[in-house]
């Protein structure tokens, strides 16, 4: 691959928005345009729909289309996660049918992994996928689904080998969600809203040329959709904003984004809104009390000091110096500062806090801080399992004796 | 490698939450200089002494490293460097519990002057401190152990020369060893933190009384000072004093939290090199969960602490507004955390976290000075909430 520079990059990004953006078309229209040309995803291969660009000229790109204000690739939800997965391990076959339409936000993805059995232990999952001639039939259940109310496909992770052990008895592939053998029903949580769906399979099928990989080669196909996940590659964890421009095509991709961020839209108040605290307190008059001022200060200095935390995480990185252990310490921080604003926000709001809904402090948001901070602690890895991270890869402790080793079969399970 | 022979660090107004590679080899220097004059065995024989310190040593920190006048202008002798390269300074010499009249002369003793100082002042007194030639420290706080200005009661009477001092100062860091006393006292008539100045002499005044007080962190020794009419002079101004002294704990706070960092950070290390090595129950203590989501909580604990300290002094660095305000949180936060991770320390060992040949107590005990020297957690969570204005 020659290599280009970044202005040469701007002129041929430039060139080609001046001579194709137009707000008018239909999404899909433009998107396909996208594809076409790779500069909707121009990190992507040449020979899949991208144009073969490092990442960091990848954001040149993505700066020229803010700058007109042309809209992008379809990026929400997991889409991108199954992209990257399929481009690392997928066949050309899977490639040529599944990646235009991601682009093209055709179609929509969901990921098919935790079970009501194996939450933090993922590998234990026991929903099982038996080779039936041309199609693999799989029954079970899976659960913390976001999307799959709406989704296309789904990514599956399943058991085909129970002699096996654990990690290497798993198969991974792209279901159909919207067929027979797959019911999907939300999943209401404590704070009243349905995020996530649970999913159950009843002899639901999937073509063989679905299998992603080879047999068995699951858990590996995993990791590389999970290491994506955690490097914010799914675009969950900074939302798209809603643009008020004008044309079809934006009125479209705000609604399409509507959808998408409607399951996160309590996530805000489930990180404790530490931004709130000073303003509550003034408000309510909470910080005339000496011991609340005490509160709020320990709670400010944790909340900062987490902060720049990651800055210095972060500028580690950009420095080139190996990652400290301030990097891993974050999802730790995250929730001690929740589980305090959850506590210092009942301090500030006083008796009020027995309240909730529209007639409750702050139109029910400080309501809903403290019925949501409970899930930081727990999604996307406990801080009980955070902590087995730290103390093992961190501080090189030993790592947890197994009981799970040998044939799966006889795995003690839920 | 000597910090004079290092380039000077190019102005930024700009918080950094990466240290240079220059600061990087800078620590280097440092530590390895410490791991060689100030193991613990060191630390063990000058705890027992009456002054504290080893003169040879401090001679060579200061003549090999510089290190009295790292943050003090090159005009007065010093090198130039700022709050960054005094916070490395610091979190190094608390790691190495280093035994030397280091905080009190260059931290108290030198800011105070060069933040109150007269020109003529800061260049008759400073060069001497800088090159480490005169041992020097503040006196603050009395009797009544307030470290806010309207605590102050001594008493600085105008005479013909100068102005007479009476009263007693208490917890005076160094205060038995300082060949220079800086003191804090008030102008007759006046309450609150207005008539408060500074004011400096010499130790060996006539009028001036010292009383090495039983600290019960042997590495940090302090005296109780009685002025009975002791002659000092005005440093600076009297309408300037509060201001000067308030800047001069500001920065002292942040010098602190970085040198508590630096002892939380050793703590931390002798417990997780503790809990690799014994054994019990046919396992090393390490592999039980318990221990290692301590291990872990403790590491949380420290970077966030390190995070705030540091930040703390990029922003003194940069002048950052709000510097005062984050020199309470980082004291605060690197107080606590200290002391706690020291009584984890302590209970990660086990019965031999309780005894005297057992270094855990060395730090557990200057962790407790720290906490209560300068101002506990709660007075600077008091004064961070009044300077963020809630």
């Amino acid at each position: 691959m020659s290599k280009v520079s970044e202005s040469e990059v701007r002129a041929e990004v430039r060139e080609w928005l001046a001579a194709n953006w137009d707000p008018e078309m239909s999404l899909v229209e433009w998107r396909s345009k996208l594809a076409d040309s790779g500069w909707g995803m121009p990190q992507w291969p040449k020979e899949w729909y991208g144009r073969g660009l490092p990442v960091s000229l990848a954001r040149v790109v993505d700066e020229e289309f803010a700058a007109v204000g042309a809209v992008g690739a379809a990026k929400s939800g997991v889409r991108l996660l199954a992209a990257a997965t399929l481009l690392e391990h997928g066949s050309d076959a899977q490639k040529k049918k599944f990646l235009r339409r991601i682009v093209t936000g055709e179609d929509s993805w969901c990921q098919f992994f935790s079970e009501p059995g194996s939450g933090s232990d993922l590998a234990g999952a026991t929903t099982r996928a038996d080779l039936n001639g041309d199609f693999w039939i799989v029954n079970g259940q899976k659960v913390w689904t976001t999307s799959a109310h709406h989704a296309d496909y789904g990514l599956l992770l399943a058991r085909t080998d129970w002699d096996a052990p654990k990690h290497e008895g798993m198969s991974y592939f792209v279901i159909e969600v919207k067929q027979p053998g797959v019911d999907v029903q939300p999943l209401k949580q404590m704070n009243g809203h349905a995020s996530f769906n649970q999913v159950f399979f009843t002899d639901a099928k999937v073509p063989t040329e679905n299998l992603v990989a080879g047999v068995g080669d699951g858990w590996k196909v995993a990791m590389t959709t999970l290491a994506h996940e955690r490097r914010g590659a799914d675009g969950l964890s900074t939302p798209s904003k809603r643009g008020t421009r004008q044309g079809r095509m934006h009125a479209e991709e705000r609604a399409e984004l509507e959808v998408a961020n409607q399951p996160y839209k309590w996530y805000p108040q489930r990180a404790g809104r530490v931004d709130l605290i000073i303003e509550r307190a003034k408000e309510t008059g909470a910080n005339e009390d000496p011991n609340v001022r005490q509160e709020i200060a320990r709670l400010m200095i944790m909340a900062k000091s987490a902060e720049w935390t990651a800055r210095r995480a972060r500028a580690a990185q950009q420095q080139g110096r190996p990652q400290g252990p301030e990097g891993s310490l974050g999802k730790l921080a995250a929730s001690n500062v929740a589980r305090a604003c959850a506590r210092v926000h009942t301090m500030i709001t006083g008796t009020e806090a027995m309240l909730t809904g529209s007639e409750s402090p702050r139109e029910g948001i400080i309501a809903e801080i403290l019925v949501s901070v409970p899930a930081v602690s727990i999604a996307g890895g406990t801080d009980e399992i955070q902590r087995n991270i730290i103390a093992e890869r961190v501080l090189g402790l030993p790592k947890e004796p197994r009981f799970d080793t040998g044939p799966f079969r006889n795995v003690r399970k839920n | 490698m000597s910090a004079t022979e290092q380039s000077r660090p190019e102005p930024s107004r700009r918080i950094r939450f990466a240290f240079t590679d220059e600061q990087e080899q800078f620590r280097e220097a440092i530590r390895r200089f410490l791991n060689d004059k100030s193991p613990t065995t060191e630390v063990r024989r000058l705890m027992a002494t009456d002054e504290g310190y080893d003169p040879a040593v401090w001679r060579q920190m200061s003549d090999e490293l510089a290190l009295p006048g790292i943050h003090i202008p090159e005009e007065y002798g010093g090198s130039g460097f700022g709050m960054v390269e005094l916070g490395i300074v610091m979190e190094e010499f608390g790691r190495a519990l280093v035994c030397a009249p280091y905080f009190s002369t260059a931290v108290l003793a030198a800011n105070a002057i060069l933040n109150a100082g007269t020109d003529a002042q800061t260049s008759s007194l400073l060069p001497d401190l800088a090159s480490g030639a005169r041992l020097a420290t503040l006196a603050v706080t009395e009797l009544n152990g307030s470290w806010d200005p309207s605590g102050i009661e001594v008493i600085a009477s105008p005479d013909s020369d100068g102005y007479r001092l009476d009263g007693v100062k208490s917890y005076v860091v160094d205060g038995h060893l300082a060949d220079l006393l800086v003191v804090a006292a008030r102008v007759p008539g006046t309450v609150g933190s207005e008539g408060v100045a500074l004011f400096t002499l010499d130790a060996k005044s006539g009028g001036v009384e010292r009383r090495p007080l039983p600290s019960m962190d042997p590495t940090r020794k302090i005296a109780r000072i009685d002025f009975h009419g002791a002659h000092a002079n005005l440093l600076g101004t009297v309408d300037d004093g509060a201001k000067t002294l308030a800047r001069t704990l500001d920065q002292a706070a942040i010098a602190l939290a970085n040198e508590m960092i630096g002892g939380t950070q050793r703590l931390l290390d002798s417990a997780l090199d503790y809990a690799k090595l014994r054994v019990q129950f046919g396992r090393t203590i390490g592999s039980f969960q318990a221990i290692k989501h301590k291990l872990a909580d403790m590491l949380l604990d420290v970077e966030l602490a390190k995070s705030a300290s540091y930040y703390a002094a990029q922003a003194a660095a940069t002048d950052d507004p709000e510097w005062p305000a984050l020199a309470s949180l980082a004291k605060a936060t690197a107080s606590e955390t200290y002391l706690r991770i020291a009584i984890d320390t302590i209970q990660l060992h086990g019965g031999i976290g309780f005894t005297w040949d057992n270094d855990t107590h060395l730090w557990f005990k200057r962790a407790k000075s720290s906490e209560v020297f300068l101002g506990q957690p709660n007075y600077h969570r008091e004064l961070l909430m009044q300077r963020w204005g809630v």
